[in-house]
């Protein structure tokens, strides 16, 4: 039970949802950039919550089954084509000993994600398959997917073929909204700066990657510049002597020491994370108690996810 | 003490202005209380300089019960339990062979080279940090007489084992990586090692002595030139 990699494209790394625990000697946590569309993937499948898929970066992978499989591709909106034969995403499909898949680049969105029944199973590092470059961790050998790389899967028993109704798929769009929980070093920032901040539009600069999101617009300065370092959590707004913001994302470093506004609500990360450089993005205060509930209806929402069966 | 929202699942916990041992005795002790009473509901922990970032989980807990946990330790009382630092000794072989910056340190300091050396290994030093990279340990602090600046353009690759110093903070580099800092030596211990638990020889809180070795004595210990 395989599939082949033929062509692995620009950037495609297996991930399950990440690894947790290990910050305290220096791991980051990894795992899919846009957890949204990987939580669906799962849930299609019938795959247990951490289940490995394989993100994908701008399309370019062709794979090759070795064995009948179900699959499932979910996030950015990508030409899906098993053999010759286009198909949607965000649906369940048969994929055959001998048939070939290929995922090709939309317009829209940078990361797709390629899933299997059960899940890919590979040798995990540290409770996780999360692959981490800059560690050398997870993936195979703590690389990225290459031409040749043979993924496992396990059983595929799963034999319900799952579709999500299409008022439920996530919309991508090149400009989008973020939600800030202010916190850290928010009082470190004037009136003025923070309403500068919260009133204008950043664009995602070509520097920009699964460590963080850099952003260039106009320019915040906080009252100091050089911090102790200290620990950074997902989607923290990290405000650098230039004044540009950086939005830390998965392959962030633990610690840091340059100021900090507050970060992105995570459920805002995924819609983030399918930024290209030249998108824009605006930011929106809201308050912890907001965030909480809003984590919660999302909890729902996944669960409650419309599917139905295909035949 | 000061409990800061840092994110919807984190809070940031000051305890003091300054890293001192005494704040990092007190990061260690609220670290280990935390993880005793908030078991499931805590993801991880990220100590630091004077602060310890507390992540939790947002579906079984919230950031008033977290805070209030965090607020109700008496960290007051670590100072009556005995305290559970280890010393680590680790071997170095100083010299300019694999210590590019260590003859211009020492002219920059008006130093002979031993007498860096003897500064380096005089003290002990407090594991205030581990981040930058799996296993990279700050360490501190330097005697001033041999601070140092980082390099101005960083090497692109610095060799695994590294001993550099920067500022008034020295570390072993625990693998090869890109880096600025002034090197003195090579340590052949290893200072990350996935593949077996605890995966480091230091841990935060922990205390670390610098003893020279010759060159023979590294090589023996399993060091690379």
């Amino acid at each position: 039970m395989a599939i082949e990699i033929n062509e692995a494209g620009f950037l495609s790394l297996l991930q399950d949802r990440g690894r947790f625990g290990h910050h305290r000697i220096g791991l980051t946590t990894g795992g899919p950039m846009d957890l949204n569309a990987y939580r669906i993937c799962n849930r299609l499948l019938g795959n247990p919550e951490d289940a490995a898929v394989v993100e994908v970066t701008l399309g370019g992978l062709v794979v090759t089954a070795t064995a009948d499989h179900l699959i499932c591709v979910t996030g950015a909106p990508v030409e899906l084509k098993i053999n010759d034969e286009t198909l949607p995403l965000w649906s369940c499909h048969q994929l055959k000993t001998g048939d070939t898949l290929s995922l090709k680049a939309g317009d829209v969105g940078l990361r797709s994600y390629l899933g299997v029944a059960n899940g890919f199973d590979t040798d995990s590092n540290f409770d996780s398959v999360s692959t981490v470059v800059r560690e050398k961790i997870g993936g195979i050998n703590g690389e990225k997917l290459a031409a040749g790389d043979i993924l496992n899967c396990g059983d595929a028993e799963s034999t319900l073929k799952m579709k999500l109704l299409s008022e439920q798929h996530p919309i991508y769009n090149n400009h989008v909204s973020l939600r800030v929980i202010p916190g850290y070093q928010y009082d470190y920032f004037s009136k003025i700066d923070v309403k500068r901040f919260f009133s204008n539009r950043y664009k995602v600069s070509d520097r920009s990657d699964r460590m963080g999101y850099r952003l260039l617009g106009p320019s915040i300065q906080s009252k100091s510049e050089q911090l102790l370092s200290e620990g950074i959590s997902l989607g923290a707004i990290q405000i650098p002597a230039d004044g540009q913001p950086i939005v830390l994302l998965n392959d962030r470093q633990t610690i840091g020491g340059y100021p900090k506004l507050g970060s992105v609500l995570s459920l805002d990360i995924s819609l983030l994370a399918q930024l290209k450089p030249g998108n824009t993005v605006e930011f929106k205060p809201i308050s912890i108690e907001t965030a909480h509930n809003l984590i919660h209806l999302n909890e729902y929402y996944i669960n409650e996810l419309k599917m139905t069966e295909l035949m | 003490m000061r409990v800061i929202n840092a994110s919807e699942n984190s809070l940031i916990v000051y305890l003091g202005e300054q890293a001192t041992p005494d704040v990092s005795d007190k990061i260690y002790y609220l670290a280990d209380e935390l993880e005793k009473v908030l078991t499931t509901d805590l993801i991880d922990l990220i100590p630091s300089y004077a602060s310890l970032l507390v992540i939790f989980n947002p579906l079984t807990t919230d950031h008033f019960s977290v805070r209030n946990t965090i607020l109700s330790i008496n960290l007051e009382a670590q100072s009556n339990t005995k305290k559970r630092r280890e010393t680590i000794i680790l071997p170095v072989y100083y010299d300019e062979e694999v210590g590019d910056d260590l003859n211009d340190l020492a002219e920059k300091k008006r130093l002979a080279v031993d007498e860096v050396i003897e500064l380096h290994t005089g003290i002990s030093y407090l594991v205030y940090a581990i981040g930058f990279a799996p296993g990279f340990a700050y360490l501190g602090e330097v005697d001033e007489k041999i601070a140092a600046q980082r390099l101005s353009t960083p090497r692109m690759n610095v060799p695994r084992g590294s001993v550099a110093i920067a500022d008034r903070q020295t570390a072993v580099y625990p693998a090869s990586s890109p880096g600025g800092w002034n090197l003195i030596g090579r340590c052949p211990v290893k200072m990350y090692d996935p593949s077996t638990p605890p995966y480091m020889p230091v841990g935060i809180g922990d205390t670390v002595r610098f003893e020279a070795i010759d060159r023979k004595k590294f090589l023996s210990l399993g060091g690379e030139i």
